[in-house]
């Protein structure tokens, strides 16, 4: 069947996050994705997303429907070229924070997500990769 | 500028939040909340998140910051009407929300919060200097 | 390329009724007909409109590339048929028919119109191959996955009827748990729990795991969080019926229950349950 082609969000300020999560919302539910499964992707998006605006200084969303061996995917790519994250595995720990956050958006999306992946560079960026199948 | 209306039943302030809300739009429902429950000398806070399709950290925290600014003002804080797949995502995320009372819906808060507020009541006539 | 060149518009085009007719009687002749399923003038309808459909597609000039925009109506006319037919119980043979029949009633018309230049008919019979096959197995592909969606809503539908929900009181729902719980019946039945929460207005839910062998760290992790979600929605859930076998497991894997209350029997749930919500037993 056909698949919707890749977009690409602007995320630089907070409505910007809002936007953000409608669009993947919607993608999910084209996908015929569940409940459950929407809500859970649009809360990752929602924490990634902010963490773009927020540290990253602004950035961009990747959206692309995936079918691979039958299986029905969304992968959303988030990038942006802020001073980067020093130690991930420290961020990636439920209640590290730098600001005044709770610390949860990193490790909680991690669990939200069926793939992970994170790439940061000390003053390049930061990338982080997340896919749901149904 | 847009916000979200606070009402006010009694001395509970009723919050109802309709829309997708950015993060600014959190912070003043925040601030305003916790000026109104000064000026209107409110007991109880109740906040309905029934059309809310999603809870995340951001307004996880928001609504923890709610219940314990409230609590040092002298009103119990109730979020009602949480949906099902918005719990189980909460939970996922890690988020707690321990300091959160809950109930299913507005008219369970309403009881909640009555009840809350003449338990208080009670323990202030027995001690009347309070903590 | 073929792009320009191809005749296969015209042709198809000038003879749309008597390839219809042919495409009808080889149809009928396939001996893959399902008669009980779709009469012949519902099929011959689906043949014109699809017959049709393709003709305005390949006005475009272009004739073999399907995912171009000129052959959407087309793609989602298959889709829908296809679908239509895996739900209708239509085997996968029978469906790729449908598309693989209008082969040679096009190679005849070809034939006719193309004969007299073999290198030009030979250019023509390719194009059409080439399109019939990638409709066909457009076809047999979404049908597959018609098929494998149905099979997937039935599981689900299986496991939800697995997982009664008894409103026992006012306020008061009752889940028992009977046979194996794996990962993915116990995440259905935690979204089917919290729904009926909300659907009845329950202040109190009780999962009884009397009825269920063994509890892996998996499945309890599952539970615990189901009673986590609850507590966020407003409602409370008791765990009753953990045996001291599956307690003793729990322990040794580590898992801990913290402040989820839990019974040793139902009774005792049920006696907890009503006092809390101020009804009295005697
Ligand atoms: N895109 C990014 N660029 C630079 N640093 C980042 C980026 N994303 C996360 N970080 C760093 O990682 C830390 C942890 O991020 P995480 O999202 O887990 O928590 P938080 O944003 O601090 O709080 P919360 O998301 O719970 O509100 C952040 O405090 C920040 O220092
Ligand atoms: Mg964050």
């Amino acid at each position: 069947m056909s698949l919707p082609g890749p977009e690409t969000l602007e995320l630089k300020t907070s409505e910007d996050v809002v936007r953000a999560r409608q669009r993947v919302r919607v993608c999910m539910k084209d996908q015929g994705f569940g409940l459950v499964d929407q809500t859970k992707m649009v809360t990752a998006t929602s924490e990634l997303a902010r963490n773009a605006v927020d540290y990253g200084l602004g950035g961009t969303m990747r959206i692309e429907s995936l079918e691979e061996m039958g299986r029905i995917g969304i992968r959303l790519v988030f990038l942006d070229h802020g001073p980067g994250i020093p130690d991930i595995d420290l961020a990636l720990t439920d209640g590290y924070t730098s600001g005044h956050g709770l610390g949860l958006g990193l490790g909680g999306s991690k669990r939200l997500v069926n793939e992970f992946e994170i790439w940061s560079k000390p003053d390049e960026g930061t990338r982080v990769t997340i896919t749901r199948w149904r | 500028m847009e916000k979200i209306p606070i009402l006010k039943l009694g001395e509970i302030l009723l919050v109802s939040i309709q829309v997708d809300m950015h993060d600014r739009l959190a912070i003043t429902l925040q601030d305003d909340l916790t000026a109104r429950i000064v000026k209107d000398r409110a007991r109880g806070v109740l906040i309905d998140i029934s059309s809310l399709e999603m809870v995340d950290s951001f307004i996880g925290r928001m609504l923890g910051n709610i219940a314990a600014m409230s609590q040092a003002l002298g009103a119990q804080t109730v979020v009602v009407g949480m949906r099902p797949a918005v719990a189980i995502t909460i939970v996922e995320l890690g988020l707690s929300m321990q300091n959160v009372r809950t109930a299913l819906n507005v008219e369970r808060g309403i009881e909640m919060l009555q009840r809350a507020v003449e338990e208080s009541e009670e323990d202030t006539t027995h001690e009347p200097s309070g903590t | 390329m073929t792009k320009s060149t191809s005749r296969l518009n015209d042709i198809l085009e000038k003879n749309e009724k008597e390839i219809l007719d042919d495409w009808m009687r080889e149809q009928l002749a396939s001996g893959t007909l399902r008669k009980d399923l779709i009469t012949e003038s519902e099929l011959r309808k689906q043949s014109a409109e699809l017959l049709g459909l393709i003709i305005n597609a390949t006005r475009s000039g272009n004739v073999t590339e399907i995912s171009g925009t000129e052959w959407k109506p087309v793609l989602d006319f298959l889709a829908a048929t296809s679908k239509t037919r895996a739900a209708q119980g239509f085997s996968p043979v029978e469906t790729a028919t449908f598309i693989f029949s209008m082969k040679q009633p096009i190679f005849t018309r070809l034939k006719k119109e193309a004969g007299s230049n073999a290198s030009v008919l030979a250019d023509e019979i390719w194009v059409a191959t080439v399109l019939t096959d990638k409709l066909g197995l457009f076809t047999a592909e979404t049908y597959q996955k018609s098929r494998e969606e149905i099979i997937r809503r039935q599981q689900m539908e299986l496991l939800e009827l697995s997982t009664p929900v008894i409103r026992i009181w006012e306020g008061i729902l009752v889940l028992p748990l009977i046979g194996t719980l794996d990962s993915s019946r116990t995440q259905i039945v935690m979204e089917t729990l919290l729904q009926n929460i909300v659907d009845t207005n329950s202040g109190i839910a009780i999962i009884d795991i009397t009825g269920v062998p063994a509890v892996d760290t998996l499945v309890a992790q599952h539970l615990i969080k189901t009673v986590s979600a609850a507590r966020l929605m407003g409602a409370q859930c008791i765990i009753s019926g953990i045996r001291p076998q599956i307690a003793q497991t729990m322990v040794h894997l580590g898992v801990a229950f913290g402040d989820v209350v839990t019974k040793a029997s139902l009774a005792d749930a049920l006696k907890y349950a009503f006092r809390q919500s101020g009804i009295t037993v005697t």
